[in-house]
């Protein structure tokens, strides 16, 4: 299917970022003509890859060679120039400036310095054309959906050099029909000879589009594979990082499950969703009991929680607290009914970072009691004391702005606030994310005895060990789409949990 | 540094008391901020190592560095301010004297205060505004329609001097400035409309409501009781300059004793993370800009009693711009977050005695625009960790080419 002399071929490569190794010893290559799948979790290089790849980032050892000649670009614009254009899943053009516009500005038609408009326009049209798209180039680029505008973008870069095209996520926010028209165009231009890099969470679609793929894990290669001859299962478990055969041999505790379900339902969601964002979900989550999520990235589990916690509106269903209706309209009203939840994007939605520790930890309860109660000094010392030694936060100094700690030090400020306000669910996504194995044990411990204690945990994590160890119970979600729910017994393990990931349920 | 360390206390004597329940509020935090108001690095060091004592469970080296940073945050604005000082010293002699005539504190330290006063309202007001990451435009509207209210009220009395009147007029004009503010408050967080925009409106369709009430003419009273609230003294003090006392000991309570602050700063440091903790940020929002509009009404209360009369046109015209820059001088980021009263009253004080200089040292009335934006730009620029970073650190090459290239852009106005 690909002529065997790669276009692009990068080996060796390593990249190291303060205290980070993000990339060690990374082979890649590309052939004209095919599209190739980047695979691997979150945190495994995918990113830091292309960054090296387009002249973002520039690399500690290893080389990349263009069309057999060593290249090494400084920034992005040289990469371009080279042959190398990369389209972002957030479209990088002006939403303000019209579609011809876009695709020329800054390389304008010009005539003595002015811009030969119906030239511009005329060219657009036919570049446009050529990707089969029919659309009015003199209409502004926001009049168009972000399909359109992505595939803008893409006759943009194709435009300025036709020989390697990146597109890092290209379908995260495209419904059904967007993604069967941007594939069209993606077969277009592979069979006029460009090489495409195609990065996506969606299994599905890499299936669909993808020749070949390469995976990478903790900044390691695991190998380059066709398509055809890796199977779903298969692929997860490199994803993942585990062999089928030797996650069957993981010892788990079962957890007593019907002892749980006995007790008092504290969440019921019915047929809770919210279009383009989660398929209608049925979840109960009882007193004590820890349901843990478990999906690849972008599979809807955050949304699953977002919606849980009123952070978004449901468009369909209901959600019933301790037996009665309740309308979550806003992160507020959950919070008053006794739900807390931490963000997995710690530095976007969960911290002030100018704030210090003590009043990061402080503002959830503060919140709630609103400012003309204030937490009395005294009362603010023992909590934050209590929590900054009981999660070990580090510095232990509560007038240390949070903007200057680790990133796992972050986490547990989060983690400070919501603890404080004693909830009686806590919404945990990706609690143990980025931080170091020790914290997260703490964290997981936590976890188990917060639960022993009678607080309903919704623990979401791409680590399925994870998931199983402190789970009664595991939904399991594909595509934004809760496809199971599986009681954490004898027979559950990380492979049944990988399979149905895989299989999205359907056995 | 010893000469404006001693100075300053004298100086800031009227502003400096407004600013201390504010910082009194806050036992760990904020005294470290108030240590450089009153002058100096070396105070600053001392004043909070001192107040380290009443929190048992800090540590000294901590301590130091949180002065330094917040230490680092005024220092500038309090030496532009003590030099400012020097300068007019150095001019007329007799400037920091203060005397008692009739029972009254005269001298220019006190008329810089009392003339300050208005603009210290409105910039504390400001401060909170842009804490919540927005900004009010409209503050001088409000000026003007607030004086131009309580004036055509009084001047419709039968008496003017009867202090019952007088108190409704002042009721309805601040009552009114807490509806405009609403409203700005309600564009902002009820309808997501950007706040420059939408203050922008009441900023212009502000001075039209206010000439409708003057009827276009500019309104003159004559009523003694009025005229206390922005020329006259109380207890040895101008009137003005206990009002300003007091908001501030009210803002400083609020935002700093109470918990209003930490949901300010909270709401514009990350308002994404604010929403999902919880906090209801529309109310806050809306509370903030009716706050602000209170602090105009107050101001234009000021103004048109100083001079007995009310101007639609140009009572508080141009206020907004300075009430920002006395905000940004303190120290107060645009982008909201973090924001210190202590640091906007230092800003107004910092404009307030420009003006005061440009006319004491006798620059050319052709030039004082130019020179307040000469001021203004240095303390902006040592405000500036980046220009800081080039100019006191790297001695070497750029001093040399900057004042070259500097001189021929002064020249060509001149």
């Amino acid at each position: 299917m690909a002529t065997p002399v790669p276009i692009l071929r990068m080996s060796g490569i390593c990249k190291e970022f303060p205290g980070v190794r993000a990339l060690s010893d990374v082979d890649f290559r590309l052939m004209p003509g095919e599209v190739h799948a980047l695979m691997g979790e979150n945190g495994a290089g995918k990113s830091t890859l292309i960054k090296v790849l387009t002249g973002v980032y520039d690399i500690d050892a290893g080389e990349i060679t263009l069309d057999g000649a060593k290249v090494a670009f400084a920034n992005p614009l040289q990469a371009q120039q080279a042959g190398i254009s990369t389209v972002y899943q957030e479209v990088n053009l002006c939403a303000n400036l019209s579609v011809a516009e876009n695709i020329f500005i800054g390389r304008e038609p010009r005539r003595l310095g002015r811009i030969r408009w119906r030239e511009m326009r005329r060219r657009a049209t036919a570049l446009l054309d050529r990707l089969d798209l029919a659309i009015d180039v003199t209409a502004p680029l926001s009049a168009y959906s972000l399909a359109v505008q992505q595939m803008v973008a893409i006759a943009r870069a194709v435009d300025i050099s036709a020989r390697v095209l990146v597109l890092d996520e290209p379908t995260s926010s495209l419904d059904a029909g967007e993604v069967e028209q941007l594939f069209r165009v993606m077969r277009r231009l592979k069979d006029e000879g460009i090489a495409i890099l195609f990065v996506s969470h969606f299994l599905d679609q890499i299936y669909e589009i993808a020749d070949r793929m390469t995976i990478l894990r903790n900044g390691r290669l695991v190998g380059e594979y066709l398509t055809s001859e890796l199977g779903q299962v298969e692929l997860v478990g490199k994803m993942i990082g585990k062999e089928l055969e030797d996650l069957t041999e993981l010892d788990e505790k079962p957890k007593e499950l019907e002892a749980v379900e006995r007790s008092q339902p504290f969440v019921e969601a019915r047929s809770l969703g919210r279009s383009g964002s989660v398929e209608p979900f049925t979840l109960t989550i009882h007193e004590g009991e820890v349901v843990g999520l478990a999906g690849l990235l972008g599979s809807g589990r955050t949304e699953v929680a977002r919606l849980l916690f009123g952070a978004d509106h449901a468009t369909t269903g209901e959600v019933a607290v301790g037996g009665t209706p309740v309308a979550l309209r806003t992160p507020r009203a959950a919070t008053a009914r006794g739900i807390a939840f931490c963000s997995e994007n710690r530095r976007a939605e969960g911290l002030i970072p100018d704030l210090t520790v003590r009043e990061n930890i402080v503002l959830a309860l503060q919140a709630a009691r609103g400012w003309s109660r204030p937490i009395p000094r005294r009362r603010q010392d023992e909590l934050v004391d209590k929590y900054i030694q009981a999660l070990r936060i580090s510095p232990a100094n509560p007038d240390q702005l949070v903007k200057n700690l680790s990133g796992g030090n972050q986490q547990k400020v989060l983690l400070a606030r919501w603890l404080i306000v004693e909830p009686r669910l806590l919404i945990l996504d990706e609690p143990t994310r980025g931080i170091d194995v020790g914290a997260k044990a703490e964290i997981q411990r936590l976890v188990a005895s917060l639960a022993d204690g009678g607080m309903a945990v919704l623990f979401i994590s791409a680590e399925l060990e994870e998931v199983l160890r402190l789970s009664h119970k595991v939904g399991v979600l594909r595509d934004r789409r809760l496809v199971a729910e599986l009681p954490n017994d004898d027979d559950l393990t990380t492979g049944v949990l990988m399979e149905t990931i895989a299989s999205g349920g359907r056995t | 540094m010893t000469a404006p360390t001693g100075r300053p206390p004298m100086s800031g004597a009227d502003p400096a008391e407004p600013a201390e329940p504010g910082t009194g509020a806050d036992p760990s935090v904020t005294v470290a901020r108030s240590g450089p108001s009153e002058a100096a690095p070396e105070t600053a060091a001392t004043a909070s190592t001192g107040t380290s004592a009443p929190a048992a469970a800090a540590r000294p080296g901590r301590r130091a560095g949180l002065a330094a940073v917040t230490g680092h945050r005024l220092l500038w604005p309090g030496v532009v301010l003590a030099l400012l000082l020097l300068a007019n010293v150095l001019f007329t002699p007799g400037f920091l004297s203060i005397e008692m005539k009739d029972g009254h504190l005269y001298g220019s330290l006190v008329d810089i205060a009392r003339f300050g006063a208005p603009l210290i309202l409105v910039a504390v007001g400001m401060t909170l505004v842009i804490a919540t990451g927005g900004i009010d435009l409209s503050v001088g509207s409000v000026v003007a329609i607030s004086g131009a209210l309580s004036c055509l009220w009084i001047s419709g009395l039968d008496d003017q001097q009867d202090v019952g009147g007088v108190l409704v007029a002042v009721g309805l004009a601040l009552g009114l400035s807490l509806v405009l503010g609403l409203w700005n408050g309600f564009l902002v967080a009820g309808f997501g409309i950007q706040p420059i925009i939408a203050t922008l409106i009441l900023m212009v369709a502000g001075r039209g409501l206010a000439q409708l009430i003057t009827d276009g003419q500019i309104i003159t009273i004559n009523s003694s009781p009025y005229k206390l609230i922005g020329g006259g003294y109380w207890l040895t003090l101008p009137f003005g300059i206990i009002v300003v006392a007091a908001v501030l000991a009210i803002t400083a309570f609020l935002t700093r004793r109470l918990a209003l602050g930490l949901l300010i700063e909270s709401v514009g440091g990350n308002a994404t993370a604010s929403r999902l903790a919880g906090i209801r940020s529309r109310g806050l929002i809306i509370t903030v800009y009716a706050f602000c509009a209170l602090c105009a009404g107050i101001a234009g209360l000021m103004i048109s009693s100083n001079v007995s009369s009310a101007d639609g046109n140009n009572a508080g015209l141009w206020i907004e711009l300075d009430a920002i820059l006395a905000v940004v001088i303190g120290g107060t980021s645009l982008v909201g977050g973090r924001f210190s009263l202590g640091g906007t009253v230092l800003g107004a004080l910092i404009i307030q005695t420009l003006t005061t200089t440009i006319y004491s040292v006798g620059i050319p009335p052709e030039t004082t625009l130019l020179f307040k934006a000469l001021v203004v730009t240095v303390v902006c620029l040592l405000q500036s960790p980046a220009f800081r970073e080039k100019v006191f650190h790297r001695r070497g090459r750029r001093p040399g080419a900057s004042p070259a290239s500097a001189d021929p852009k002064v020249k060509v106005p001149a």
